[in-house]
């Protein structure tokens, strides 16, 4: 390193300057009479983690899963505007629900494995798909669990029951699930909120080897959570988007006060 | 003060703490200003026993620093503070720092009265004096400015600086004169003019912690700008 020269040792990031994944247009989002999210716009950007952060009941997760449209399973939601995603509106009629969701991957706050053995977990999407092949299975598994950092501690029991994991091994598992079907696009509803510590951290540990490869986008109510795995942060307060940059940028200098309040804990 | 909204966290320990080291700064900024004060006092009237006295308050400034270093370092580890908090508390840690040095430049300029002036001498002192006076006020106003966090305030004190430059300047062409005429006057003399240094770098002390309640407001660091760039980033 020559001293005589400061190194520039922060990449600092800009929306203008990222790939956009996911554009959402004017996003409306009704459970019945009450609106959960109130014209939503933003553009999330790919190979990026990006987090929501807001108070419980914010639409933030709401939001969140609106990106693989799980909330066609509510029966009183009801949604306007757009969300593209490589240039295609997941909302089209024209769209094959279960591709979207092959595409767009998603663990959930509890680890929710199958009762079935690790290996199978892990298969589990392959086979639906109709893979029979043992060599092509054994291989998405292994490369499945070495991506989500859990093959060496299962190597021995591919065989033993899921449940037989400790929580953050089994939230691991899910996302090796999630990943070996190859999706674009990863879902993380507060994946890290019901583990320990030392689990939490290897779960972020994966968040950011995996964010190479895929577009994360991230739910937590562990703001510093945020600060430390993700690119940008959407702020989300009450459906609306209150603000929505560079990590960095929102946890040393938010441009609304509203986002300071919640950033320094002075919510409420 | 409620500009700052310290006082809003949810969590009231939180509060509490912020607000302690807030206070602590602000004691530490009153016992350099009573020191500076102290120090050209005892340097115009040459009184030998307040000289002393500055000297050992000097030894109260260090552990000032060091508690308030102690503190926010607390802070740091067990709030992760983000945001204008996590700016204040930097601004904190390094105003400490100069106001420790401004409190070591006090303690010079009080050695100064330990020496003795014949009465011919004694005009020496009175620039150093009137510097001093003007030091001391900047000194004053900045800490003011810091306690409100007061952009306009620091600005102010940002611009004194340069006065306080030449009148450097003037007292050193001054003692420069002096030490020509009568050769024999130079170590005194030259004691004089470490004096007029020393009240000089407290000037350029007092525009750094301008320049971090710039910072602080702004968001953005300010350092090492000539003034017109930093006026105009501060006022963007």
């Amino acid at each position: 390193m020559n001293p005589t020269q400061v190194p520039n040792s922060f990449t600092e990031l800009n929306l203008a300057d990222e790939k956009i994944k996911i554009e959402v247009n004017d996003l409306k989002l009704y459970y019945g009479e009450s609106q959960a999210l109130k014209t939503v716009n933003m553009h999330i950007p790919e190979k990026r983690v990006t987090a929501f952060i807001g108070p419980s009941g914010c639409g933030k997760s709401t939001l969140l899963r609106c990106f693989n449209r799980m909330n066609d399973l509510v029966d009183s939601c009801r949604i306007e505007g757009q969300i593209i995603m490589d240039g295609q509106n997941i909302y089209d009629r024209s769209v094959d629900v279960a591709e979207l969701r092959r595409q767009v991957g998603m663990v959930f706050q509890k680890p929710n494995p199958f009762p079935k053995t690790i290996y199978e977990n892990v298969a589990y999407g392959l086979r639906l798909q109709g893979v029979k092949d043992r060599r092509i299975l054994d291989e998405v598994v292994e490369t499945s669990l070495k991506g989500a950092a859990l093959w060496n501690e299962v190597k021995d029991r591919l065989h033993d029951n899921a449940f037989g994991l400790s929580g953050g091994q089994q939230q691991r598992l899910v996302i090796a699930r999630a990943i070996a079907i190859e999706p674009d696009v990863l879902l993380l509803d507060e994946p890290a909120s019901a583990l320990d510590p030392i689990s939490t951290l290897k779960i972020e540990e994966l968040i950011c080897e995996l964010k190479d490869r895929y577009t994360i986008v991230i739910v937590t109510h562990n703001m510093q959570q945020a600060a430390r795995v993700s690119d940008y942060t959407a702020f989300m307060y009450m459906g609306n988007l209150v603000e929505f940059d560079a990590t960095n940028k929102m946890f040393t200098n938010p441009s609304q006060q509203q986002t300071e309040d919640y950033i320094t804990g002075r919510f409420g | 003060m409620d500009k700052l909204n310290l006082t809003k966290h949810i969590s009231s320990q939180f509060n509490e703490e912020i607000e302690l080291v807030r206070n602590h700064i602000m004691a530490m900024g009153g016992l350099i200003e009573q020191q500076l004060s102290d120090a050209l006092n005892a340097a115009a009237t040459s009184n030998a026993e307040l000289a002393q006295q500055v000297i050992a308050n000097d030894l109260v400034v260090n552990e000032w620093e060091i508690r308030i270093d102690a503190e926010c370092t607390r802070i740091i580890a067990k709030r992760q503070p983000a945001a204008s908090d996590l700016r204040l508390i930097m601004a904190i840690i390094k105003a400490i720092s100069d106001l420790e040095r401004i409190g070591d430049e006090a303690e010079r300029i009080a050695k100064v009265a330990l020496e003795s002036f014949s009465s011919a001498q004694q005009d020496l002192l009175v620039n150093l004096d009137n510097m001093g006076r003007h030091v001391a006020q900047m000194l004053h106003e900045v800490l003011d400015a810091f306690a409100r966090m007061d952009m306009e305030a620091a600005l102010a004190v940002y611009k004194e600086d340069k006065k306080v430059d030449r009148e450097y300047e003037a007292i050193t062409r001054q003692l420069m004169t002096y030490m020509m005429e009568d050769p024999r006057s130079i170590p005194k003399i030259m004691n004089v003019l470490w004096s007029a240094r020393a009240l000089e770098r407290i000037g350029d002390r007092c525009k750094n912690i301008a320049e971090y309640v710039i910072s602080f407001v702004k968001g953005r660091d300010v350092r090492h700008t000539d003034e017109d760039t930093l006026e105009q980033r501060a006022r963007e």
